[in-house]
């Protein structure tokens, strides 16, 4: 860790320094947090990000428009979708390519089905980080259904690479859409199983309920976005506020934290938002099935696209919150600068100010609540 | 739903594999049992002195090997005991391991043998061949002798804990009391593991483990009052012999104060014995592993001896104090005596009712066994505030008014025997109507999913 | 409101700090004086009507031809829902820039990235230092003239192309198996194989 934070530490004091991570089971992935307690209580948490950095942004200054694309699979392998989406969306933009209808609900049905595994992952190993080992094989077990599903799309369990610039790239597989009808209606059951299975257990409200409390303000402060904004009490769905895509089409709701064990913007409003999001990214996927049209898969786009010079921010609703690319073009075939925005990053900058004062134990339920994926901080 | 069936291919299971296991199987606990009823009745002296006169042809006062004698008896019955207990926490492991998979609607382990029945052996095998790892800043002594510590305070229990009408090491006067002061070395072991490892997350494993176990050995400690109130005896035998064999003749249902205390106990025993709810102390999504993190190879396998083979006594601790122990129902004391006969060796028929207390205690051990396990596979882990809290103003206070009622309670009875009986036919009633409740609620929850029941056909 | 009246109001307020939105090739974007940017965010944030109470994004590009970098800001307000994107040139030799965190508490990671892998100086920042590389490292990534070093702390970053090197390593292994095992002596041709 940086001597330039032990140099702010106090040496004459009775605390204790741990370094949580960078192994650590309940730090989802390589990161770090250097935590001073005071027996339980912890004086602060810094997180030190970094060890996942893979210079993806630089990578995407080097790399053809096209060529990019399975690089965004990187950016945040639980939701891999999303990045997918997102960058194509921003490089549509740059192109001025409208993506043909059939594509957009793919695309949407796609996301909606990796926002479900995202989700059942983030509370599953949430529920395995309070100490309820058996729900995280619950969803893990829904999940193994949905990577089926979404191998049969496009040939992926993890890294889809399913998005091109101006579509899909493929069609939905013969007898694929009754298959996803049939996971929804067992979706649904399951999520009732998962509240009597977790949701409701006495112990589990009181360890989230009213711990980590992150106010309306703060979260609007510090950059949140997505399940953690919304966990705050904050009306807000890029999918409904800034419609992209195909999302107008589809009627649904957007869950908000109101302190269902506590205060709002706890642990557990967190928790809970992406509970509900997974019951109403079914609907959408209901929807989408229905109500797809035919149609080409993909606009046409040149296999070197040149767009002219100029920048272009594309914002979508990820599982983590919003994703953002920003692409600036000089006119080149190779974006000039790449960036990407990410939930988690933003989430982690909350955790050093919100950590004072909460145990150990609390700790972890922050970092899973938040949802944070090391490869999407770090990129 | 059909695209969606789980169906895991049953291996083609040979028919002498199959039998060796279940071999296995029936044999290591009949050996157990074996062990037991035979072995541990006779560290007694009286029968050492006939089996020296009769055996023997000596006169135990004079002769020089009595002493001897005892020692050796002694030393089979410290056997024996060790041996139920290293023998009990890997069948336990294993079985906690199957029934957490039900659980978890996964398999578990079913490679070694038939149902994976002797994955625990493989399980030592193997880490006893591994190497034994001292971490090079820790203090090697300390560290290696802590696992000791945690042993011998776990097969000191099984000194004074009963297992069947004659099966117990030493009857002690003070039984109850010496099994609650030689579990506290369990602590002294944790402490020192904690500490010589030299490692943060050892150390605040042990730091928690220590204010956990010392915390409630207070409310466990208070509910222990409440049997011994109404025995009038600290010895775990007349504990056991106060009580009878119906259920409604079981301290549990004597006095509504009596389970109350159960609870009370069940739950110190639960944060004692580091079991979820309670398991702050190794907590892996928190501490990593906790006290025993940098332990490997053998010493790692005793803690883990020692947790599953605490199962044994957490449960066997409250049937002996509230669940009327091995008590046969029917069967008397003077029941006992008679069919002993008065020759200085017990008659065949007695050998066979040892055998009959024996697994009545063990069933009922093994039920609490099961509600441990199970309750660890079902909650999430509480927050050590939350720990303090529930046993400082919740339990303790709870046993506090346990026993006052219990002081009151057994005046009441001696004076009108009656309302202990009615009290105790109510209470039964009421516990069955509630079990019969639990039962009808999970065929309901069942019936909920039963349209997903995974097929484990190769249990 | 949209973003040319948000960009008068701004001018208004600020005078010529403000330059002009620029032409809307495809998103357009205002530039600020350097020295004013905190004060342009201060009053998109508090003024009633504007309230950007989202910093969406802060990053920076790179121009080595101009000699600039151009720390970028993407603000958003969530009650109104309208947004606007600033720019901030700095030079490039020397890019320092007041910090936004007193506006927006979310700024702080973001700044520090752009600290660590463009080199700008956030002054007022509370704890600038990096964020995604360890504290040693020399140099900028993200800037367009940033050349690897060899390596870090004795960690080659090159490697020979794995394609070569596996082929390499087969053939050692191969000639390695074939030193332990001599090859069998070739059989006698008796029948062609199908």
């Amino acid at each position: 860790m940086s001597k330039l934070v032990l140099r702010r530490l106090d040496r004459n004091n009775e605390e204790m320094l741990i370094n949580f991570g960078p192994q650590h089971p309940s730090t989802h992935g390589v990161l770090n947090f250097l935590v001073e307690t005071d027996g339980e209580v912890m004086r602060r948490a810094i997180p030190d990000i970094g060890y996942l950095h893979r210079s993806l942004e630089k990578i995407g200054e080097m790399v053809q428009y096209p060529g990019y694309m399975p690089y965004t699979d990187r950016i945040d392998y639980l939701a891999a979708m999303f990045a997918n989406e997102g960058y194509a969306i921003a490089v549509e933009r740059l192109l001025k390519i409208e993506v043909p209808k059939r594509a957009q609900y793919l695309r949407a049905i796609s996301c909606e089905l990796n926002r479900i595994t995202s989700h059942l992952v983030s509370i599953g190993t949430m529920a395995t980080d309070i100490g309820a080992v058996t729900p995280l094989v619950y969803a893990l077990r829904e999940r193994e259904l949905l990577n089926d599903l979404l191998e049969a799309l496009c040939g992926a369990r993890l890294t889809y690479n399913y998005h091109r610039i101006g579509g899909v790239a493929f069609d939905m597989p013969e007898g694929w859409r009754d298959k996803v009808l049939a996971y929804l209606d067992r979706l649904d059951s399951s999520i009732q199983e998962w509240d009597r299975l977790i949701s409701t257990n006495e112990i589990y409200r009181k360890r989230l309920g009213g711990v980590a409390v992150i106010s309306r303000a703060q979260a609007i402060d510090y950059g949140l976005s997505g399940p953690n904004l919304r966990g705050s009490g904050v009306d807000w769905d890029l999918r409904r506020d800034v419609p992209y895509g195909a999302y107008p089409d589809f009627s649904f709701e957007v869950p908000v934290g109101c302190g269902w064990a506590g205060v709002v913007g706890d642990c557990y409003d967190r928790y809970y938002v992406r509970v509900l999001e997974m019951a109403q990214s079914s609907r959408i996927i209901r929807q989408a099935l229905e109500k797809m049209p035919d149609g080409e898969l993909t606009a046409k786009v040149s296999r070197k696209p040149k767009p002219e010079a100029g920048e272009v921010q594309s914002r979508i609703e990820s599982a983590r919150g919003e994703l953002a690319y920003y692409l600036v073009s000089d006119g080149t075939e190779r974006p000039y600068r790449l960036r990407a925005r990410t939930g988690s990053f933003m989430a982690m900058g909350i955790i050093e100010d919100i950590s004072p004062g909460l145990m150990v134990a609390d700790l972890v339920a922050l970092i899973a609540s938040l949802d944070v994926v090391a490869p999407e901080t770090d990129r | 739903m059909a695209q969606f069936s789980f169906a895991f291919p049953k291996p083609g299971t040979k028919k002498l594999l199959v039998g060796a296991t279940l071999g296995a199987a029936l044999a290591i606990p009949a050996l157990l049992a074996g062990l037991l009823v035979f072995l541990v009745p006779m560290v007694n002296k009286p029968l050492l002195d006939a089996f020296i006169r009769e055996k023997l042809g000596h006169v135990p006062a004079t002769w020089v090997g009595t002493q001897w004698v005892y020692a050796a008896a002694l030393f089979l019955a410290g056997i024996a005991m060790f041996t139920f207990a290293a023998i009990t926490g890997g069948i336990f492991s294993w079985y906690e391991r199957r029934v957490a998979a039900r659980i978890q609607s996964r398999i578990g382990p079913n490679r070694v043998g038939v149902a994976g029945f002797l994955q625990w052996i493989a399980d030592a095998v193997k880490l006893l061949f591994k190497e034994d790892l001292v971490p090079g800043e820790a203090d090697a002594m300390l560290f290696r002798a802590a696992p000791y510590f945690v042993v011998a305070g776990m097969t000191l229990v099984l000194v004074a804990l009963p297992a069947g009408q004659a099966i117990v090491v030493a009857d002690l006067d003070v039984g109850i009391f010496y099994i609650l002061a030689v579990t506290s070395f369990i602590v002294v072991g944790i402490l020192l593991s904690g500490w010589s490892s030299n490692s943060k997350w050892s150390l605040f494993g042990a730091i928690r483990a220590t204010a956990q176990v010392v915390s409630y050995e207070v409310p466990a400690g208070l509910a222990i009052l409440v049997p011994v109130l109404m025995a009038g005896t600290l010895s775990t035998q007349g504990l056991i012999r106060a009580q009878g064999g119906w259920p409604w003749e079981w301290f549990f249902f004597r006095n509504p104060a009596a389970a109350v205390a159960f609870f009370i106990l069940f739950i110190s025993q639960l944060a004692e014995g580091n079991r979820t709810p309670f398991d702050l102390a190794e907590a892996e999504s928190e501490l990593v592993a906790g006290y025993f993190s940098e332990y490997s190879g053998f010493r790692f396998a005793l803690y883990f001896l020692v947790e599953w083979a605490n199962l044994w006594i957490i449960g066997a601790v409250a049937t002996t104090l509230f669940l009327g122990g091995w008590q046969i129902p029917g069967v008397s004391a003077q029941t006992w005596a008679s069919v002993r006969g008065a020759g200085s060796f017990p008659a065949f028929g007695w050998w066979a009712l040892q055998f009959v207390s024996l697994g009545i205690f063990a069933v009922k051990t093994l039920f609490l066994v099961n509600v441990v396990i199970w309750i660890r596979w079902t909650l999430p882990r509480i927050r050590i505030d939350q720990m303090m809290n529930l046993c400082w103003k919740y339990l303790v206070p709870a046993g506090f008014a346990a026993m006052l009622f219990t002081l009151v309670w057994q005046m009441v009875a001696t004076w009108a025997p009656i309302v202990e009986k009615i009290t105790a036919l109510v209470v039964f009633a009421a516990t069955v109507w509630v079990t019969w409740r639990f039962l009808q609620q999970t065929r309901k929850n069942v019936s909920l999913i039963a349209h997903e029941r995974v097929d484990l056909s190769n249990w | 409101m949209n973003t040319i009246e948000i960009h008068q109001k701004l001018q208004e307020a600020l005078g010529d700090a403000v330059g002009p939105l620029s032409e809307p090739k495809i998103d357009s974007f205002a530039v600020v004086k350097a020295d004013r940017i905190l004060e342009a965010c201060a009053f998109l944030r508090g003024t009633p009507g504007l309230e950007m109470d989202f910093l969406q994004d802060l990053t920076a590009v790179d121009w080595p031809k101009r000699s600039v970098i151009e720390v970028v800001y993407h603000l958003y307000s969530f009650p109104h829902r309208h947004g606007i994107v600033l720019k901030v040139e700095l030079d490039r030799a020397n890019p320092v820039v007041a910090t936004a965190t007193t506006v927006w508490k979310g700024a702080n990671w973001l700044e520090r990235e752009v600290y660590d892998l463009f080199g700008v100086t956030f002054t007022g920042h509370p704890d600038l230092r990096r964020v995604m590389l360890p504290d040693d490292w020399v140099g900028h990534p993200l800037r367009k003239d940033y050349q690897e070093e060899g390596g870090f702390h004795g960690i080659p970053n090159l490697r020979e192309n794995p394609l070569v090197e596996l082929r390499r390593l087969d053939l050692v292994r191969i000639a390695e198996h074939l030193k332990a095992n001599p090859p069998p002596p070739p059989p006698p041709p008796a029948e062609p194989k199908a």
